[in-house]
């Protein structure tokens, strides 16, 4: 094989794991659709396959403490993230072993020992919340980063406008992810949006917005690398369009008969996942008996994980009653040590407010009084 | 003991539990440099800075979710709505985040914001700004509601509610923030969940919240007079309701009254209603009236205003009613 004219810039490692957890997320996905079909899940099931760049690439250009968190289509970022995928399965099969107890589903995945808070059903309702998430860092000092993801549908939701005009404005340390995947369920973004490309929406709040090709893993990494150093300078607010494509309907009930088979054979050349490999092969940084080798691990596990969901028992009645109100001195559930017994240490904590030291002028006094006396007021 | 303003009770509330613990910020519409559109604020953002008193954007909905991811990551936010009406447009991340995140994740999350705002009738503003709309939120599991009536009251259960691991809906009102009362100093902390007993009485139970409270206050005064015994029961926490309370009342009078300013259908007193004929059946003398705001959008004109809400009238009449004295 010849060589590259100009070297990767990449490690072996790194692509390898990408490759993984790309594979990871469509083999998991495509086992959840298949027990979906056999009646096992049940409810609303969005499907990830087409997608997994998108989940794959900004998660490895991220600091493990970042926070994350995403729409109903969230089986892909906690997998990636690292959790554990026999309980993200169980999640999907209502059984008491999964990430929320069975009470969630596919639509409600929260993870947070991997800072992964939640997957949200209304679209666009997690988009303020990453936002005060990243208030909250700004607040303590910290100099963690917020990303959450939401689809091209949310962005004519009211909840994006009046959060990307306050996170900028306060300079907030988010980077807002659309996941342009082209239809808001059966409807085409173009048919619904007077501009149908998202990033430009950015400039009416005075914030940075760029498009990126969602279907190259290396195209978000470098992406989202740049906007985390961009946030964690003080600099504000990023919106990425990823511009991707599911390979399935919007849910497993949908046929998706809106788009042409024609469509569908076209995007599926640009699948990401063989994208990869044949860069990494092209460039010295892996061997077809790597992928081969990491396709087989990756099978094995996603077998072991529907067994692991299928043989898991459903949540006690008892549980009716828990986590609606937390009672006074009751702990939070850390699934892990809940489920496989193992201790949990990597939890989030925060100083308490008696340490805590704000330090943070939002609105600097004379600088409220300078928009004051700007509008004409004298006083 | 001093006598404070209601809204000045809610100032030392804030002050108090801000200087506590520093998780606690304020955000809303005309908080800092207007101090409040009630002047529940005043003088905070002088106090603890920019960051911590939060001049909001007209967004209810983008910083009402704001402050509940805020929450989720471990601060305390206390969002000031400058009505409940508005409100209204924070509602989704209200109920379906805020209500939800304990449930959803399973425990991993927990909540503790306070949603605090005037609810109820200001006086000639007309249907958009008169809505009492606790019963809405008293509908959510997850939620916690509470509408003190009293400054004492009002300051104990805001820092309560600050302090609670649990999102908290306060009703406050347009039309108590002038009302003066003795409120102890310091650390002055009511229970949320626990009813009071604000008028001893034994011939009647009136049942009320809020507002109300001086209404069903005055009709007790008037009662006395013609040897009528009234006791005058003020909830304050809406969510949950305090059964225990209700039944040990209710028990000792057995007759019931319940003023609420809200609508009747599916209104609070429609469920304390229930409470009461599936557990006390057997000890009511009287069926349990209810005297409520009536079934109609709030006018601007004073005599439709007026003719619309509960009264001291209003009261009295339900209560001779169930004592079977109409007319005396």
């Amino acid at each position: 094989m010849e060589a590259p004219a100009v070297a990767s810039p990449y490690s072996k490692d790194l692509l390898l794991t990408m490759y993984r957890k790309m594979y990871l997320i469509r083999r998991f996905e495509e086992r959840a659709g298949q027990q979906y079909t056999l009646g096992k899940i049940a409810g609303f099931c969005h499907l990830y396959i087409g997608q997994e760049a998108v989940a794959v690439g900004p998660i490895e250009a991220m600091r493990k403490d970042d926070y994350m968190l995403s729409a109903y289509r969230d089986h892909g970022q906690p997998l990636a993230r690292g959790s554990d995928a026999g309980m993200v399965m169980a999640e999907l099969f209502g059984r008491g072993t999964g990430y929320s107890k069975g009470k969630g589903g596919s639509m409600h995945i929260f993870d947070i020992e991997h800072q992964f808070y939640g997957g949200y059903g209304i679209v666009g309702g997690q988009i303020p919340l990453a936002a005060g998430m990243a208030f909250a860092s700004r607040y303590r000092n910290e100099d963690r980063v917020t990303v959450c993801y939401f689809g091209d549908a949310a962005a004519n939701q009211g909840a994006l406008h009046e959060t990307f005009n306050m996170a900028s404005k306060w300079k907030l340390p988010v980077i807002y992810i659309c996941e342009n995947n082209r239809y808001g369920m059966g409807t085409a973004i173009s048919r619904t949006s007077a501009v149908p490309e998202i990033y430009k929406r950015a400039a009416a709040y005075d914030m940075r917005g760029e498009p990126v090709d969602g279907m190259d893993v290396l195209k978000m990494y470098e992406a989202v690398k740049d906007a985390a150093a961009w946030c964690r300078a003080g600099k504000g607010p990023v919106l990425l369009e990823a511009n991707t494509y599911r390979f399935r309907g919007h849910s497993m009930a949908d046929p998706a008969t809106y788009r042409s088979k024609q469509e569908v054979e076209e995007e599926r050349k640009g699948d990401p996942i063989p994208k990869l490999r044949e860069y990494a092969i092209k460039n010295g940084l892996g061997a077809d008996a790597d992928f081969e080798r990491i396709e087989e691990e990756v099978k094995a596990q996603v077998d072991a994980a529907v067994k692991f969901a299928d043989e898991s028992p459903e949540p006690s009645l008892d549980e009716l009653w828990r986590d609606t109100i937390v009672e006074p001195g009751e702990p939070d559930v850390r699934p892990r040590e809940r489920v496989l017994g193992v201790k949990v240490e990597n939890w989030p904590s925060y100083p308490s407010g008696q340490e805590l030291k704000v330090t943070w002028d939002l609105e600097p006094r004379a600088q409220a009084e300078a928009a004051d006396k700007k509008a004409g007021l004298t006083n | 003991m001093p006598e404070l303003m209601y809204r000045e009770a809610l100032n030392q509330a804030l002050a108090e539990e801000m200087e506590r613990d520093a998780n606690v910020f304020l955000i809303g519409e005309e908080v800092g440099r207007y101090n409040g559109a009630f002047k529940v604020s005043q003088g905070l953002l002088d106090k603890f800075g920019s960051a911590r008193i939060i001049d909001a954007p007209i967004s209810e909905l983008g910083f009402g979710g704001m402050s509940v991811g805020a929450a989720m990551v471990g601060l305390r936010p206390v969002v000031e709505m400058m009505t409940w009406n508005f409100a209204i447009l924070a509602m989704d991340q209200i109920v379906n985040n805020a209500a939800k995140l304990r449930h959803m994740s399973g425990g991993q999350l927990r909540c503790p914001i306070v949603f605090r705002g005037p609810g109820g009738a200001g006086g000639r503003l007309s249907s958009q700004h008169s809505q009492s709309l606790e019963a809405n939120y008293a509908h959510f599991p997850g939620l916690k509601v509470i509408a003190p009536a009293t400054p004492a009251d009002a300051k104990g259960m805001l820092k309560s509610a600050i302090r609670d691991e649990n999102p908290v809906i306060m009703f406050e009102g347009e039309r108590l923030y002038a009302l003066k009362g003795e409120v102890p100093e310091g650390e002055h902390v009511v229970p949320l969940g626990k009813a009071d007993v604000k008028r001893e009485g034994t011939d009647v139970t009136v049942i009320t919240w809020s507002r109300m409270y001086y209404f069903c206050m005055q009709a007790a005064e008037e009662l006395a007079k013609e040897g009528i015994s009234v006791e005058v029961l003020d909830l304050r926490t809406l969510r949950p309701l305090d059964e225990e309370a209700i039944l040990a009342s209710v028990r000792k009078t057995n007759r019931a009254v319940i003023v609420e300013e809200g609508w009747a259908l599916a209104g609070i007193g429609a469920s304390v209603v229930d409470i009461i004929q599936s557990k006390a059946f057997d000890e009511l003398d009287a069926p349990v009236e209810r005297v409520t705001g009536l079934d109609v959008n709030m006018s601007y004109a004073a005599n439709l205003e007026n003719a619309t809400q509960p009264d001291a009238p209003k009261i009295i009449a339900a209560v001779k009613k169930v004592l079977y004295r109409q007319g005396a």
